[in-house]
């Protein structure tokens, strides 16, 4: 089916090359970290992870939210979902991947990445992270790719296919259930130390991930002629309402155990990441700008998908509402939480952390990767949809 | 209908099984020592540890048999030779090759430094503090934890547990995943951000081995010297001044355990449970 992504109009080539030139530039920048170490970044001895685990973490969760089309379509036999599944499955791939490669730029002796496996530890959440990313990965890529292959051939999906449809259920909720695990099990960062996380992760993912999905599907529609159907855009508005009011709520409760508890190892970082942080006369306030942003935007995004009119009338407002909301909830996951929770550092001494340009380009450059890979993957599906059609 | 009821036999006999099974599981990934240990740590310190098993804690928390090495350190000693704590310092970067990054940047690798009271111990009381704490700066390092966050972190076993209760770290297995440096809630970790050789102290110490960029690194309290019967460099670099006391923590009879005996001790954010082997005298 690979033929159907060799053929494509001039937009279509234009696109992708401009995602070329960014990967180009990502990587030579990734060559350069490679030979220099990771000093070339904005990291260091107190925020030791930055923009590539922040970036690792969002991208975990728009791969999960794929499942919000999988689940209604395969559990609830949800029928008008079946044109738009597989864009969850592809989205789904091409975000896994952009994890894999985040991680990988974020170690400092890449080389050795496989001692994960050649010394399995089982009390490291790290190793099940592993293990859950590249199986959730593994049963997209035979998911994605038999049913679409039956479907292009007429003839209906072998039935152990949908064992591993089953299975990737479950996948879905534990990648960034295990992610969360990374953070809050660790002792002493009072910020990530929350139960909430993990079904806060999936709040936020459940909007991201499906309000990506509904973004490309309004493109596809002017781009490539490819309709998902009113009824199952409908659906996925009211998917991704639900799951980002939850998340509203969820980080609304944080502050409410900050503030009221009183504690100060609870008000710390909310006070860092949405006031600033007071210490010995210097009000430190790096992220304040965009946690204020993704406030602004989740009310804007949330307005514009609840009214009746921009959500069913105007795809305009429609497709706008699900931007705001994919790049606020970015904002909180993939800027604020990670970059967040190391402020202040274990000795309550307070280093803001900003990334290098040399950093922002590879950034730059796995996500355009992410999207040459969704834009072939998408262009194959579109492809395959028009060839049944006629 | 016999068939059903072997379904339902398999079914249930496999439940059990699995419920049989799964606390030996749970307890292997939370590479659970805490047990009884933890009604131990509680908040008051590691001042029980010291003391003689009481009434109400269980009766098999006696003695441990092994080494767990453990570190005093009397900051009023260091208070009184105000030169001594840089000299601890000194001695440690000389041993270890630590490469001399500036002081106070992001690429800075420190295994033992000076840092002021509320830094040291974020989680004591700070209100109304007297002269002496305000004043005085306190030697921090690796607490070679009894239950370590970071050993619990790594993915690959780089940092793990010695048999004599150090927390050690293999420089050539570590991946860089720095996921240590996150779970590690007193900062003792650094990371080799750019090319270490570079800016290695002079002279450098030929014993010790090469390290590379990419790696986490951390105080080892002097394995290497501690097979040689020596004892740590910072705790030598003290002298005879008694500033550092150095020992066996599960030998009863050891001078370590005299001092904590005798002494009112604190450690280090002590309800997180990680039980550090690091004391301080204030």
């Amino acid at each position: 089916m690979f033929e159907k992504a060799l053929k494509g109009n001039t937009n279509y080539w234009i696109w992708l090359a401009i995602l070329g030139v960014f990967m180009a530039i990502g990587g030579m920048c990734y060559v350069y970290q490679y030979n220099t170490g990771l000093g070339t970044t904005g990291m260091g001895r107190d925020i030791s992870w930055g923009v590539y685990i922040s970036q690792f973490t969002f991208l975990v969760g728009v791969a999960a939210g794929g499942v919000m089309l999988v689940l209604p379509y395969y559990i609830h036999n949800f029928k008008a979902f079946g044109r738009i599944t597989i864009l969850g499955e592809f989205l789904a791939i091409a975000a896994l991947i952009m994890c894999l490669m985040f991680i990988i730029a974020d170690l400092g002796q890449p080389i050795r990445a496989l001692n994960v496996l050649l010394y399995p530890t089982p009390h490291s959440m790290l190793f099940w992270d592993m293990i859950v990313l590249n199986g959730y990965l593994f049963l997209n890529i035979i998911c994605g790719w038999v049913i679409l292959t039956a479907e292009r051939k007429g003839v209906k999906p072998p039935k152990w296919v949908y064992i591993f449809v089953y299975i990737s259920i479950p996948f879905a909720i534990s990648i960034h259930t295990v992610t969360a695990m990374l953070y809050c099990g660790l002792p002493g960062r009072h910020f990530w130390l929350s139960a909430i996380i993990a079904p806060r992760f999936l709040a936020s993912a459940f909007a991201a991930g499906p309000a990506l999905i509904v973004f490309v599907a309004l493109i596809l529609k002017r781009v490539a002629n490819f309709d998902a159907g009113k009824e199952a855009l409908n659906k996925m508005v009211t998917i991704i309402l639900y799951a980002a009011i939850i998340n509203v709520f969820f980080v609304g409760l944080e502050f409410f155990v900050g503030y009221y508890s009183n504690i100060p190892g609870h008000m710390h970082t909310l006070e860092y990441l949405f006031f600033g942080l007071e210490h010995h006369g210097h009000v430190y306030n790096k992220l304040v700008p965009f946690m204020w942003a993704f406030v602004i935007l989740c009310i804007a995004g949330i307005t514009l998908l609840a009214i009746p009119y921009t959500r069913k009338e105007n795809e305009f407002t429609l497709g706008l509402g699900c931007l705001m909301l994919f790049i606020s909830l970015w904002l909180d996951k993939g800027i604020g939480f990670v970059l967040g929770g190391f402020v202040p550092n274990p000795l309550h001494e307070i280093v803001e952390y900003s990334p290098s340009l040399n950093e922002i380009m590879i950034t730059i450059g796995v996500w355009c990767t992410g999207f040459f890979i969704l834009t072939i993957l998408y262009k194959i599906a579109v492809g395959v949809e028009h060839e049944i059609e006629h | 209908m016999d068939k059903n009821r072997r379904n339902f036999l398999k079914v249930a006999g496999i439940s059990t099984l699995a419920g049989l099974g799964a606390p030996a599981i749970v307890d292997r990934v939370i590479s659970g020592k805490a047990g009884a240990d933890v009604f131990a740590s509680g908040g008051n310190g590691g001042h029980h540890e010291a003391e003689a098993p009481t009434h109400n804690e269980p009766a098999h928390k006696e003695e441990k048999s092994g080494t767990r090495y453990g570190l005093v350190i009397d900051t009023r000693k260091f208070h009184a030779n105000p030169e001594l704590g840089e000299k601890c310092v000194h001695a440690c970067n000389q041993m270890h090759n630590i490469p001399q990054f500036p002081e106070g940047s992001k690429n800075e690798i420190k295994w033992i430094w000076l840092t002021n009271y509320e830094n040291a111990f974020p989680e004591h009381s700070q209100q109304f503090r007297d002269k002496y704490t305000e004043d005085n700066k306190v030697l921090v390092t690796c607490n070679h934890c009894e239950n370590p966050p970071c050993v619990r972190a790594c993915p690959t076993k780089a940092t793990y547990k010695s048999k004599d209760g150090i927390t050690m770290m293999d420089f050539h297995r570590c991946i860089g995943c720095r996921f240590c440096m996150a779970a590690c809630p007193y900062g003792a970790r650094s990371f080799n951000w750019l090319e270490p050789k570079t800016v290695l102290p002079n002279p450098t110490n030929p014993d010790y081995p090469r390290r590379m960029r990419g790696v986490v690194e951390k105080c080892n309290f002097c394995s290497d010297r501690l097979v040689l019967g020596e004892q740590p460099a910072c705790v030598a670099a003290t002298g005879n001044s008694g500033a550092m006391i150095f020992g066996n923590l599960n030998d009863p009879n050891s001078e370590i355990r005299k001092v904590l005996k005798e002494n009112f001790t604190i450690q280090r954010k002590p309800s997180l449970g990680t039980n550090p082997s690091v004391f301080y005298i204030v």
